[in-house]
């Protein structure tokens, strides 16, 4: 069967000291052209200073459908947020 | 599942929606949704790519060397448009070979005025002006549709966009205040063009049929009607600044609408395109099979190299 | 040193990277991808920006208000200095590719030279190109790499290619009298001298492409004294036009 190009994702860091943020993703032959391709493709206005492409096959991602048991057992956590905790007025900032 | 479930779910899809909350692409959501939302986006994507063509013919003509590299980066950015919907698409489980597959069958639609030709310098101008703009009025509303991925696509495509109206009205622009010929060349691209790009934007909501399932799913904001309208008021006065006229006996501006009042659209023509008997229809659907599979070897080549090298790797660690 | 041997000197340089920009950007929207198409034309950008800085340079030399567009519009096929190589034709992708990567390979060893150049405004020219052209190597020996190491079509396809374009690589180290002028003023670049380095890259690519070289003893010439190729009209018509039909007027 004829194989197509593999679909990667692409992560750009737009300068130093912020994370690689998802960009978007794109098909490539191999991870060189990968590089190569969103170089292209997502920096053409300098929108960027570092790349991670990585094939999408290999991420996992969590499913919706477990949404409720993954996620909103920490939406009773309220303790774990500084506004819990009750301040005097006098201390302006803690 | 049952319908019962399905309805259940539907309606919950709806009012997620409703609540202005995004869709993503592992979400549960109802068939006609991923449908409609396939054909809306690859129906953008195709109409990106095919839009390269006729303006891509003057690349190798641009008059300036400043207009060729501006040129040459607006058709560049129309092939990034086009990536980055399919990779939009295809979130929604559909390859991008696929949606060509549809668009070379001719199942696939893409937007008609790129079935027009672009027969001078001057068209270059009127495209970037008045089909850019029309799009931007298409476009900008779609940043806060509701499937996510389509979303984020349209916001990129919009910021990169913003640059190509202004070239084309940059280049109209120099030509109204250019040579008596150069004017009559700003004019005669304005005739041609502006019927087409009212087209564009979409047969009258009488005639609309996916309007009010799109207005739900937030895929439309305004009805075609509306975007026309707003698209008339804004381009009237910007002709009229640069000298040029609008070739529309009954265009007249409305005091107590706040509206321009306009002549009837040839919908005749707009539906004969559509059906594939516009000027370029073939020429450019051949340009985009022809470019497909003249590259299928390329294609081919790159894979199996990246598979060779893959092996070696394999070979070298053991 | 005489203004005209280096505005010429310019011109040679110059109208490879424009006249390899124009064939580079027919390509744009007919590429085997999208990402090919996009990167392709990353490319044309490049070398078209550089050549608006060169026509810039040659334009201010030039002074009677002559302008980037009337170097780049309004010269006769004869006054056109570039090699042969960068003016042949998209025959298909294996030559779009084998072109670019003839051409890359030059067209970095002589900047490298260039940079070094004593005119200022050619060394900062050429150092800027460098980091662009170094990517445009990259982009091309990689391409050659699939092409060549791909399936058998594609190796016949690219190898047919080398062997066509191969004769048109000599003539990238022919020494002309606005060269060995320039040679003498600390300005230009003794590109004989790149000679031996270039078919060391060029047979290294090619070997690891598992493409043969071709062996030739005779090879094409003439871009450089502005004697082109049959191509070289069609070209320029296209380039040419508007500024030929509606004469003296702005754009």
């Amino acid at each position: 069967m004829k194989k197509n190009w593999p679909l990667w994702e692409v992560f750009v860091r737009s300068k130093n000291g912020l994370e690689h943020r998802h960009f978007g993703s794109l098909h490539a032959a191999d991870e060189e052209m990968a590089l190569e391709n969103a170089r292209d493709v997502y920096t053409r206005r300098s929108e960027g200073v570092s790349i991670w492409v990585v094939e999408s096959k290999h991420i996992t991602a969590s499913n919706p459908e477990n949404n409720g048991e993954l996620f909103e057992p920490a939406q009773d956590k309220v303790y774990r947020h500084p506004t819990f905790y009750t301040l005097p007025d006098e201390v302006k900032h803690m | 599942m049952s319908e019962k479930e399905i309805k259940n779910l539907e309606e919950l899809f709806d009012q997620r929606i409703a609540r202005d909350e995004k869709i993503e692409p592992k979400d549960w959501m109802p068939e006609k949704y991923r449908k409609t939302h396939i054909r809306q986006i690859s129906q953008h994507a195709h109409s990106e790519i095919v839009g390269m063509l006729p303006e891509g013919n003057w690349i190798s003509r641009a008059p300036s060397m400043r207009r060729k590299v501006a040129l040459l980066a607006k058709v560049q950015d129309e092939a990034g448009h086009g990536l980055y919907l399919y990779s939009a698409c295809e979130t929604l489980g559909i390859s991008r070979e696929e949606l060509y597959e549809q668009l070379h069958s001719g199942k696939a639609k893409y937007s008609s005025i790129f079935n027009y030709p672009t027969l001078t310098w001057a068209d270059i101008g009127a495209i970037g002006w008045l089909v850019d703009g029309a799009a931007i009025i298409n476009q900008v509303p779609l940043c806060s549709t509701s499937y996510g991925p389509y979303a984020r696509a349209m916001i990129r495509v919009c910021k990169e966009e913003s640059f190509h109206q202004r070239q084309g009205y940059e280049i109209m622009m120099t030509l109204a205040k250019g040579t008596p010929e150069q004017k009559e060349l700003a004019q005669d691209a304005l005739n041609r063009w502006w019927w087409p790009s009212l087209m564009m934007l979409g047969p009258s909501d009488a005639e609309s049929v996916h309007t009010e399932q799109s207005m739900k799913w937030k895929l439309k904001r305004k009805t075609n009607d509306e975007l026309r309208q707003q698209f008339i008021d804004q381009t009237v006065p910007q002709a009229d600044l640069i000298g040029l006229t609008v070739p529309d006996p009954n265009l007249k501006w409305n005091e107590e609408k706040k509206h321009y009042d306009f002549g009837d659209i040839d919908w005749d023509e707009f539906w004969q395109v559509v059906k594939g008997h516009g000027p370029c229809n073939k020429e450019r659907l051949s340009a985009r099979v022809n470019a497909w599979e003249e590259g299928e070897w390329v294609r081919d080549a790159a894979m199996a190299y990246a598979e060779k090298q893959q092996n070696n790797k394999i070979k070298k660690a053991i | 040193m005489k203004k005209e041997n280096l505005i010429q000197y310019i011109y040679g340089i110059a109208d490879n990277a424009l006249i390899l920009g124009q064939r580079l950007s027919e390509l744009c929207g007919h590429g085997p991808n999208l990402e090919t198409d996009i990167a392709c034309t990353n490319i044309a950008l490049d070398l078209l920006g550089q050549t608006r800085c060169y026509y810039q340079y040659a334009a201010q030399l030039s002074g009677d208000k002559v302008t980037e567009d009337d170097i780049a519009f309004l010269r006769t096929e004869r006054q056109y200095k570039n090699v042969l190589l960068v003016e042949q034709p998209n025959v298909n992708f294996g030559y779009v590719i084998t072109r670019q990567f003839f051409y890359d390979v030059f067209h970095l060893l002589l900047l490298e030279e260039l940079q070094n150049s004593d005119d200022e405004i050619l060394s900062a020219i050429a150092k800027k190109s460098i980091k662009e052209v170094s990517y445009h190597q990259r982009f091309s020996s990689d391409w050659i790499k699939r092409l060549g190491d791909g399936t058998e079509v594609s190796r016949k396809k690219v190898q047919d290619a080398v062997n066509d374009l191969w004769k048109f690589t000599d003539e990238l180290f022919h020494l002309t009298e606005d060269d060995k002028n320039m040679l003498e003023n600390g300005v230009g670049v003794d590109v004989s001298l790149l000679k031996e380095k270039y078919y060391q890259v060029i047979n290294e690519i090619l070997e690891e492409a598992t493409l043969i070289p071709p062996e030739l003893k005779w090879f094409r010439k003439g871009g450089k004294e502005g004697i082109h190729s049959e191509h070289m009209g069609y070209l320029l018509s296209d380039l040419q036009y508007m500024q030929r039909t509606y004469p003296n007027m702005k754009w």
